[in-house]
């Protein structure tokens, strides 16, 4: 084997471990942890307020990719596709391929 | 050992109206066509997503080893992106712990913890008895992790064929996705607060300090969130 494939197998196991460490401590940590406990709660409000920064991350300071289309113009996507959502009761469906089609077409012709 | 009516019915999970499968299969679509850009083989892009299974982790992995970091370097940025899995799994795993399922079970089933898988748990895990919640949970995370697997392939192998915008499109599909199953998980003052400031907190930390914005963020606006309901 090469020497860059040998490098690419020990990065994919760093990530892995590095992802897996946060998983494990979560479920060596929630053995103590009742459900009906005010530690649990504020758990709880933690992970929704952290995975809410995350998105609003990904969509605002995006990485990669969608870094090449214009902030208003993913923000107008996105609120437009919540829309769709509260309007088709809740159907997850019609905004996410819609959401593809449209950044698509606007980033392609504004 | 695995009660295997809880685990399809957590499997199936994956069809149906609110299925993550178009959101997680676009997101690994564009990660499988971005790993054979920076130069993985499939089976090495298999593999990655099949031992990482977390899709801001493997962006990171990817931007990393492109810029030729070191080994340490990559371990700490993905761990510090991840870090959220953390939270998650804690205001997760009590809801399924059951004093007559083994062990190995959560400490297996927690390579799941993901956001789609989390989400649709945390919106179903009320209809089913306590005691079947990990099976149902394995059921959900094996057909999530599937996903994510084929999908990993298929923009492998599309990767040729995909474009700058449709890679545009396929990437806004996952925070689109996320966004509306958060506005459906709004249903309690303190998870409505939580998203809200997190959405507001996060990218305003961003301008002080990029790499931890989404903890202090997340950390801070949950906080101020579980304070406000507590004394409401």
């Amino acid at each position: 084997m090469s020497e860059i494939s040998n490098n690419i197998i020990l990065v994919i196991l760093v990530t892995s471990f590095a992802t897996y460490l946060s998983r494990f401590l979560g479920v060596v940590s929630s053995e103590k942890i009742k459900e009906t406990t005010k530690i649990f709660k504020w758990f709880n409000c933690i992970a929704y307020s952290v995975l809410a920064a995350l998105i609003a991350r990904m969509v605002i300071f995006p990485a990669g990719e969608l870094a090449e289309s214009g902030v208003f113009i993913r923000l107008f996507v996105v609120a437009v596709s919540v829309v769709i959502f509260q309007f088709t009761k809740k159907n997850l469906v019609y905004p996410t391929i819609l959401s593809a089609i449209l950044l698509s077409l606007l980033n392609s012709y504004l | 050992m695995i009660n295997s009516k809880y685990f399809f019915q957590g499997f199936k999970s994956i069809k149906g109206l609110d299925s993550p499968a178009l959101a997680l299969g676009a997101s690994f679509i564009a990660i499988g066509a971005l790993l054979k850009n920076i130069g993985f083989n499939l089976e090495q892009s298999i593999f990655s997503t099949f031992l990482t299974y977390a899709l801001p982790g493997s962006l990171v992995m990817a931007e990393s080893f492109l810029v030729g970091a070191s080994l340490i370097n990559i371990f700490l940025a993905v761990w510090l992106v991840n870090t959220r899995l953390y939270p998650m799994t804690v205001s997760l795993m009590p809801l399924l712990l059951h004093k007559s399922q083994p062990r190995w079970k959560y400490y297996l089933s927690c390579h799941f913890i993901a956001v789609s898988a989390w989400l649709i748990m945390k919106s179903n895990y009320q209809s089913i008895e306590k005691k079947h919640r990990i099976d149902f949970w394995i059921g959900i995370g094996t057909g999530t992790w599937s996903i994510a697997i084929v999908s990993t392939i298929i923009g492998f192998l599309a990767s040729d064929h995909l474009n700058k915008d449709m890679m545009i499109g396929l990437a806004i599909v996952n925070p689109v996705y996320f966004t509306c199953m958060m506005v459906g998980a709004m249903k309690s003052l303190q998870i409505n607060l939580s998203i809200i400031l997190g959405a507001i907190l996060g990218p305003a930390f961003f301008f002080i300090s990029p790499e931890w914005s989404i903890l202090y963020g997340g950390v801070s606006a949950g906080t101020i969130a579980y304070f406000i309901g507590e004394f409401k």
